[in-house]
């Protein structure tokens, strides 16, 4: 049997290398494919919880299902605002879109 | 007379009950029992799948060849045989190239991929009552599933051929196939909603009426989408051989090249057996064994495929894209709708059986007819709008000219 | 070590080590293939935790299609690929030291927790119940409408945003 805390142990270290990766990247996309690294770890503990606790409640895998739905919203939207800044500026390093204008 | 029979009636799960008591006696306990089986069952579907693409090149050439009024291969071996033989041997035999610059690990894992995203929808195709690879609860979501998988080696194919005609036929490629999932997975979700399971076992034993007159308009547009998903003629844009570029793989050679081809063939061999299993009423019928039934099934669909591209001519990506979201897409949905209302209006009103499987045909009939005459009323009225526009233009001109 | 937990450590390994390779590498096109590594390893996960519909439903959407878009995005935003600059911008060092902070601080509270374990185990109609209860006007039915309407403006403003411009 596999202990509930090896689940949260793998959780929170996929969350903490999603934290890195939105810190230290320079590419626009590069932070983008950590914020789903970290809404995957959200939803791997989120189903360990109800696996764990609650299992015969619909409640863990809907919310799972619901951030999964936001997280791809939120890709779509964030790459078409990549795509769009690439269009006006030639790059997308976030250390030179740091300015409204030039 | 009768034990012979029921012997060859049910010989996969006999030899499923004969291996699993073999290798207890031979000490191993229920776990490792279990892997075994499991590997066997993996190894003996693969090859399933590896065969049937050798035997399905063949026979598609040869079928092809009687469309068009003439033989087909017939230099190698009896009757042409052999033909997949000597073209493996050909494959086999070709210089393993890779471009210049390329990434060697995406230029080399893309047709694995590809390959091994095609040929894992075989285990959850049922061949008799006990006899699948196994049985999930979410079987037909797990097909669909990973054969989206493929999309991603599809890029990597255009990707690390490090040529810009590979990178836009990729592009292209993955453009249609992600539009026809949809439909694909609409027809799967109509299906799922009226069977009441994702099992492909319980789709099977739910099909007392098969679905395909059940649900028509359903499993006409599962195999429109289906031969657009894996790219045959007349939605083989892909790779069209008479263009210009040829698509994704252009860069490759050899085994690498045949592992795409397999790719695209097993895939319709895929496709086919999910169409059996979900429209034609998988293994049952009479007398014939279950395994029987189902190879017939499977042929049914692939001789569909087969017919199809040997009278079409291609479809351009523009009308092809029009097609799937101005008129496939909308089509669907309201389907869905219409056969979730119907069906509950039947199902309260206490009809069951063959007036509820009537009663369903009549409906996705109706909407056949509704939807196969609005485009031609919109295109008609397109064409008089045009037609008077130029007579319009040719009075205005004949005065003009007359002077 | 049971076989369940031969392959539980397995997938976490590839899950992790995936995931780190992905905020680490220098060239994009690989970061985003281990990203779909990573995808799966998380997806063979819950499959270990019997919430197979989310697994699949993992698949077909992050896999199938979201994957794909950052794919499509690395590729039409690419003209500094031609020398890729160095990955990490010059706060790598506190953004690491910051991580393995947080780490930190998370890893005891959630391994000395006592959690309660649940008497039973995963019903057998698990996907029938939650299929129901997406539409049960008293359980999920609104953030499921809302959910619905979250992802069509979500794709009007995409397409809207990324246009050509006339």
């Amino acid at each position: 049997m596999i202990p509930l805390t090896w689940y949260l142990l793998v959780a929170a270290a996929l969350f903490c290398i999603g934290v890195y990766g939105v810190l230290a990247r320079r590419n626009a996309i590069a932070i983008l494919m950590a914020i789903e690294l970290m809404l995957n770890a959200v939803n791997l503990s989120l189903v360990a919880f109800w696996r764990y606790l609650h299992p015969e409640r619909t409640v863990g895998q809907a919310f799972a299902l619901f951030v999964l739905v936001v997280a791809a919203a939120e890709a779509a939207a964030g790459l078409a605002l990549i795509i769009s800044i690439y269009r006006n500026r030639e790059t997308v390093d976030v250390e030179n879109i740091d300015l409204l204008r030039g | 007379m009768g034990q012979i029979y029921d012997f060859i009636y049910n010989l996969l799960p006999y030899l499923g009950m004969w291996l699993h008591g073999f290798l207890r006696s031979l000490g191993l306990s229920e776990e490792a029992v279990f892997l075994v089986v499991g590997l066997i069952k993996a190894f003996l579907l693969a090859n399933f799948g590896l065969i049937g693409f050798a035997i399905l090149t063949y026979v598609e050439r040869k079928i092809v060849a009687r469309f068009q009024d003439r033989l087909g291969p017939n230099v190698a071996g009896p009757y042409g045989i052999l033909q997949p033989v000597a073209d493996g041997i050909k494959l086999l035999t070709k210089e393993d190239t890779m471009p210049a610059g390329a990434d060697r690990w995406v230029y080399n894992l893309a047709p694995l991929i590809i390959a091994t995203c095609a040929l894992a929808p075989l285990v959850v195709i049922p061949f008799g009552p006990g006899a699948i690879g196994a049985d999930l609860h979410i079987g037909v979501l797990y097909a669909l599933a990973v054969g989206a998988g493929a999309l991603v080696g599809v890029l990597m194919a255009g990707w690390g051929s490090n040529n810009k005609y590979a990178l836009l036929g990729a592009f292209r490629a993955v453009a249609q196939l992600i539009s026809y999932e949809i439909p694909s997975v609409l027809s799967v979700v109509i299906v799922v909603m009226i069977a009441g399971t994702m099992s492909t076992v319980g789709i099977v034993q739910a099909q007392d009426v098969p679905y395909l007159f059940v649900l028509p308009v359903a499993a006409l547009v599962f195999l429109l989408s289906g031969v657009a998903e894996v790219g045959r003629t007349p939605f083989d844009l892909l790779e069209a051989e008479s263009e210009i570029v040829a698509g994704f793989h252009i860069e490759y050679s050899g085994m690498k090249f045949a592992l795409v081809f397999l790719g695209e063939f097993v895939h319709a061999l895929v496709v086919s057996a999910l169409f059996a299993v979900l429209f034609l009423g998988g293994w049952r019928g009479p007398w014939l064994p279950p395994y029987l039934w189902m190879l017939i099934k499977m042929s049914v669909g692939i001789f569909l495929f087969f017919w199809l591209r040997a009278t079409l001519p291609r479809i351009r990506i523009d009308q092809m894209l029009n097609l799937n979201w101005k008129f496939l897409t909308p089509l669907m949905i309201l389907n869905l709708i219409g056969v979730a209302l119907v069906d509950k209006g039947l199902r309260a009103a206490g009809v069951s059986g063959g007036m509820w499987a009537a009663g369903l045909f009549l409906f996705n009939m109706a909407m056949l007819i509704g939807a196969l005459a609005l485009p031609g009323y919109l295109g008609r009225r397109a064409r008089m709008a045009a037609l008077a526009g130029e007579a319009e233009a040719e009075a205005v001109e004949a005065p003009v000219a007359a002077h | 070590m049971t076989l369940i937990q031969a392959v539980f450590i397995l997938f976490a390994a590839l899950t992790l080590g995936a995931g780190l390779m992905t905020v680490l590498s220098r060239h994009l096109f690989h970061a985003v293939l281990y990203l779909i590594l990573s995808l799966v390893g998380v997806a063979g996960l819950f499959i270990l935790l019997e919430a197979e519909f989310l697994a699949g439903v993992q698949v077909l959407i992050y896999i199938g299609a979201i994957s794909i878009l950052i794919i499509f995005a690395v590729m039409l935003t690419r003209g500094m690929a031609r020398n890729p600059g160095p990955p990490l911008n010059n706060q790598s060092l506190a953004a690491a030291v910051i991580a393995g902070l947080f780490f930190i601080l998370l890893a005891p509270v959630l391994a000395g927790f006592p959690w309660p374990t649940a008497a039973s185990g995963v019903p057998a109609d698990a996907i029938e119940a939650l299929g129901r209860s997406l539409v049960d006007p008293n359980q999920f039915a609104l953030p499921f409408e809302l959910a619905s309407v979250m992802i069509l403006a979500a794709l009007i403003g995409a397409i809207f945003i990324a246009r050509e411009k006339r």
